[in-house]
């Protein structure tokens, strides 16, 4: 007996389970999105993906060394998962500038001033971008955009688009709306078609294919990274919701299908809402924080004065995240018993 | 076809099931043997041999001290050289029988021969009383005496038995054996133990990974139709007794209750074969199966093992401490005791050496909690272990810990083996859930 003995509670084994492999699933599962834009948009899509992550990169690593004095700085890949959520939420059109302030704003004022990974209460990302709606509205509502030089058409490929300048659908449902026209007015070959969940322009650069978000948060789900109840609720509530209104007054409100597969429901159901630290830890507080989304998301759609309302609606239950972890407890084992 | 399964949390961790196929062998006799008399929770035996007294296989050398105690025989026959303390497998000093060992004389009554005697003459009262005066305790891990989960505490009433086949620690494969080897002793065993609570109705719970022991035990169906095999999920803890009737009878024993409650007394499938050969064949409980296994050992091997080796001789048997060897585990991976002093001696309910390398066990470095819930979802009692280790970690927020049932927590490891912060959740709630437990227990009685 020459060899020195560990000695350590049980357990003696630990699962392949980590927050490094976690996150890199959450950034492998946003390939197809990040792909699409790339496809379509250019090189210019993915010069905002690539300045935003390392942006974010850089900032928490400055952060963490500098005024943390951490002694692992950026030992995962949380910040690089914030700057892509944070890149696909941006228009077509947005500036290299646009995506560092948002960046610099997500990790530095959203996440580190929490104390970092697992301490934040809003969605890095989300607070990154609704900060850069608020301060540059013309910028990060400018939808149009047009094909650069670095595009990838000179290589054979790429869409057959030379510019767009159409605003989103749902700005567009909504500004008609308000012009008093009625939705068959508005959308005269009617407000939603399936090849609009294939390829849909109008929007930020991650919007584009609800079919390549679906694709990534089935490998998610594959991968037991997330659960589908979160997801799951938002997306029938919004269903419910606009399902009920549309039925009632289907010139006024529009449909399910519309309001699930436009603007950044499905990228925001799929991959903000499910963000661990910003997300309540039981399935109960899982459901009410889903309804919350879906509630909320349609009201801003139907009765605000924004168009859109994903961003929104997510950070407002992020507040509630707190108490539905106090007050939603998982089911017990075995009844209780009073035996004095 | 759907398996059975417990409901709430589990984890999967790969079952490692190195000695499936390696027969029982018989482990030689050591030289010296330590007989700790600490064999199980609750008081430790008391001696009643000197130093120079001569014994036989078999006969008694220490008595029960208490309730939940039970005697303890001889293993060997020899001269008893010292009555002592010696360190156990943590090293804590421990009071042994040291004996020397010559020869190996069984006390005459035992019957030795492989016949088995299937008649059960045995009233349930000397059922009992043959369980009680075997030294039977529970071979499942806990080494809780027999003889008392056989009596129902007054009030309560039996209305099953379940046989514990689920093996479901990654790597030990001794119930899986004597499922094979031994199948008709064990049906005998849930018998006589059906015997003795006056009940009619037996299950096995096997995991799905052992398919030759289900068929082994299902080759009897028809000879024992009152005992039912269950197959069950391969889902860590399955042989939890909590789980494990959530898992057959569909019955949760209630928070602070105990499983008779649900009317089912779990015996280990270790535990009917000291039954059926204490009552049936007169020996006491002396030996059971260990196995000896791990990636980084050149043999895997499933031995019959006197009370009182060491699990370095045990070790000896398979090639000695491979060079890779690092940490020795006594039991399985997911609730065994690391072992610190590899010359202890083992015990009535030693079920496994483990051999595990520094890179199957060592512990990754703790990161922040990402609130992922991970830990809450593979939970089988439905705690947080997140929320009790923060608990545990600000210090005196017993009240707390007590509302959120950390008194429940059974210690299986699912929450740290499952959390990718590394964060060592079970080492922190351990002690906060045993000083809620201590001081539940310090209330008076209403």
């Amino acid at each position: 007996m020459t060899n020195k003995l560990i000695v350590s509670p049980s357990p003696h084994l630990h699962s392949s389970n980590s927050t490094v492999s976690l996150m890199r699933d959450v950034i492998i599962a946003l390939i197809p999105a990040m792909a699409v834009a790339v496809w379509f948009y250019g090189l210019h899509a993915l010069m905002l993906i690539l300045v935003s992550v390392v942006t974010c990169d850089l900032t928490e690593y400055l952060i963490a060394k500098f005024l943390m004095h951490s002694e692992k700085p950026l030992a995962d890949p949380s910040p690089a998962v914030t700057g892509v959520l944070l890149a696909l939420n941006l228009p077509p059109a947005a500036p290299w500038w646009i995506a560092v302030v948002g960046s610099i704003v997500a990790i530095a004022i959203a996440k580190m001033t929490f104390g970092g990974l697992g301490k934040n209460i809003f969605n890095p990302a989300l607070v990154g971008r609704v900060f850069l709606l608020v301060s540059f509205p013309v910028a990060m509502t400018n939808w149009a955009f047009t094909q650069t030089a670095m595009d990838f058409s000179a290589f054979g490929f790429g869409p057959q688009v030379d510019a767009y300048s159409g605003a989103t659908h749902l700005a567009i449902a909504k500004e008609g709306l308000a012009g008093g026209a009625s939705l068959s007015q508005i959308f005269p070959q009617g407000q939603f078609t399936w090849d609009m969940a294939l390829l849909r322009m109008g929007g930020c650069i991650g919007e584009l294919s609800a079919v390549a978000l679906l694709i990534g948060f089935i490998y998610l789900l594959a991968r037991r990274v997330v659960k589908v109840t979160i997801p799951l609720t938002i997306i029938l509530t919004v269903a419910l919701i606009s399902g009920i209104f549309s039925a009632v007054n289907p010139e006024a409100y529009t449909g399910p299908l519309f309001n699930i597969f436009t603007g950044g429901l499905l990228l925001g159901a799929f991959y903000m809402a499910t963000d661990y630290v910003t997300s309540p830890m039981t399935t109960k507080g899982q459901i009410i924080f889903g309804v919350g989304i879906g509630v909320i998301v349609m009201m801003i759609r139907y009765f605000g004065a924004y168009p859109e309302g994903v961003s929104f609606s997510i950070l407002i239950m992020n507040c509630v995240v707190p108490l539905l972890n106090k007050y939603c407890k998982p089911a017990r084992f075995g009844k209780e018993v009073n035996n004095g | 076809m759907k398996l059975k399964t417990f409901k709430i949390g589990g984890v999967h961790p790969d079952d490692s099931k190195l000695a499936s196929e390696e027969p029982i062998e018989q482990l030689p006799l050591p030289q010296t043997a330590y007989i700790s008399m600490a064999q199980h929770l609750g008081a430790p035996a008391t001696p009643t041999v000197q130093k120079g007294d001569s014994v036989k296989v078999g006969q008694v050398i220490a008595e029960a001290s208490g309730f939940v105690s039970a005697c303890i025989h001889s293993p060997y026959s020899g001269t008893v050289t010292a009555v002592e303390p010696h360190a156990d497998l943590a090293g804590n000093m421990v009071m042994h029988v040291v004996i020397a060992v010559e020869g190996d004389e069984w006390l005459p009554e035992i019957d030795r021969t492989p016949d088995i005697r299937r008649e059960i003459t045995a009233s349930p009262e000397e059922i009992v009383a043959k369980i009680k005066n075997a030294g039977i305790v529970g071979l499942g891990g806990a080494a809780f005496p027999t003889h008392i989960k056989l009596c129902p505490p007054p009030g309560k009433k039996a209305e099953c038995l379940i046989l514990n086949g689920t093996e479901c620690e990654p790597y030990i494969t001794s119930d899986d054996r004597i499922m094979r080897e031994h199948t008709e002793e064990i049906l005998l065993g849930a018998t006589i133990m059906m015997k003795a609570l006056g009940v009619s109705r037996g299950y096995v719970g096997v995991e799905e990974n052992k398919p030759a022991a289900i068929a082994a035990l299902r080759s009897f169906a028809g000879k024992y139709p009152q005992i039912e095999v269950v197959p069950l999920k391969k889902k860590y803890p399955q042989g939890g007794e909590k789980q494990l009737i959530d898992s057959v009878i569909r019955k949760r024993v209630p928070s602070l209750g105990l499983p008779i409650d649900t009317g089912a007394v779990v015996q280990n499938v270790g535990t009917a074969l000291a039954v059926y050969e204490a009552v049936q064949k007169n020996k006491p409980l002396i030996d059971n199966i260990v196995t000896v296994t791990g990636k980084c050992l050149p043999k895997q091997k499933n031995f019959r093992v006197r009370v009182g080796c060491t699990y370095s001789q045990m070790l000896e048997a398979v090639g000695g401490m491979p060079e890779k060897g690092a940490k020795l585990i006594s039991g399985g991976p997911m609730m065994g005791k690391a072992i610190v002093n590899p010359e202890a001696a083992t015990l009535k309910a030693t079920s496994a050496l483990l051999v595990l390398t520094e890179e199957e066990t060592r512990r990754k470095a703790e990161s922040n909690c990402i609130r992922c819930g991970k830990c809450a979802d593979a939970c089988p009692m439905g705690l947080q272990p997140f929320l009790l280790s923060r608990l545990a970690k600000v210090g005196g927020r017993f009240d707390e810990l007590e509302q959120e049932k950390v008194f429940d927590c059974i210690e299986c490891g699912c929450c740290l083996y499952t959390c990718p912060a590394n964060i060592p959740l079970l080492d922190i709630i351990r002690p906060a859930k045993a000083q809620v437990t201590k001081i539940m227990k310090s209330r008076p009685k209403k």
